[in-house]
């Protein structure tokens, strides 16, 4: 119980540091070795509500594959620092403004209007285990488990049209 | 155990940081780990309520695998198309890429 709570405090207070990192470097670079901290902690607290199989596919799927990917735009492009530009002056505040907007209704919705939800309790110990999901995601939810298999070769194939080289014309 | 408006709550913030990465980060591929940020809030919400209002049935996981595919999808599209206007432009910065507006 108190383990528990004290662990939640320390990753939620990692996880939203690092995201801040993430928002106040100037070097894309460091914004995204931050972004992969933050993965991270999220999946230690997937661990805490017992979801093993989502904390390791958070860990190989985000914090690997695609910051990998973000590591190897950034380094190829060399984006990490922008030239300078003209700015709108008020892009800054206002933004500011709207996102603290929205934490604050959301945050204030949360612990004002109580959900009255306590943890379910549950018999089984094995209720989240990745044979019991795999049997869900391949009965239940098959049709959207290929669908998702279609997305993913339509944006591999995206990917690989976008990037490939405008080729010249070829005489016959 | 830890209340479920606590994770909520945690959600909700990084959320809100990663909204703020979207708006005010004129740097193409900060923006897109800004989307990602919220993407990953999202999961975080689907796998607390899983927990904590029907554990039995293993929905919320199943959704959260999906929002991970589909986010991989997108970031592979979504950096393919910075290398192909990096290749035009020369720059990736938000502010430059305003062909389509008025």
């Amino acid at each position: 119980m108190i383990p528990d709570i004290v662990l939640f405090i320390i990753l939620a207070l990692v996880a939203v540091a690092s995201a801040v990192g993430m928002l106040f470097s100037k070097n894309a670079i460091y914004s995204a070795l931050n972004l992969i901290l933050n993965f991270s902690s999220v999946a230690v607290l997937y661990l805490i509500l017992g979801a093993p199989f989502i904390a390791l596919a958070q860990v190989t799927v985000y914090a690997g594959a695609i910051m990998v990917l973000f590591l190897f735009v950034i380094m190829l492009l060399g984006a990490e620092r922008l030239r300078r530009s003209e700015t709108l002056p008020y892009q800054q505040p206002v933004s500011i403004i709207l996102a603290a907007i929205l934490a604050v209704v959301a945050i204030y919705a949360l612990l004002f209007r109580p959900l009255g939800i306590e943890a379910a309790s549950v018999a089984n110990p094995d209720f989240s285990s990745p044979a019991a999901m795999a049997e869900m995601l391949f009965n239940e939810y098959l049709l959207p488990f290929e669908v998702t298999s279609i997305l993913l070769l339509v944006a591999m194939i995206g990917a690989i049209v976008l990037t490939r080289k405008r080729q010249r014309r070829v005489q016959r | 155990m830890i209340p479920l408006s606590w994770y909520l709550i945690f959600a909700a913030a990084l959320f809100s940081i990663g909204l703020f990465a979207v708006l005010a980060r004129r740097n193409a591929i900060v923006i897109l780990m800004g989307i990602e940020l919220m993407l990953n809030a999202v999961n975080i919400n689907l796998v607390a309520f899983w927990r904590y209002v029907n554990p039995e049935l293993i929905a919320g996981q199943v959704f959260a695998v999906m929002v991970f595919a589909v986010a991989a999808a997108e970031v592979a599209v979504a950096l393919a198309i910075f290398i192909s206007i990096y290749r035009r432009r020369r720059s990736v910065s938000a502010d430059e890429i305003d062909l389509m507006k008025w």
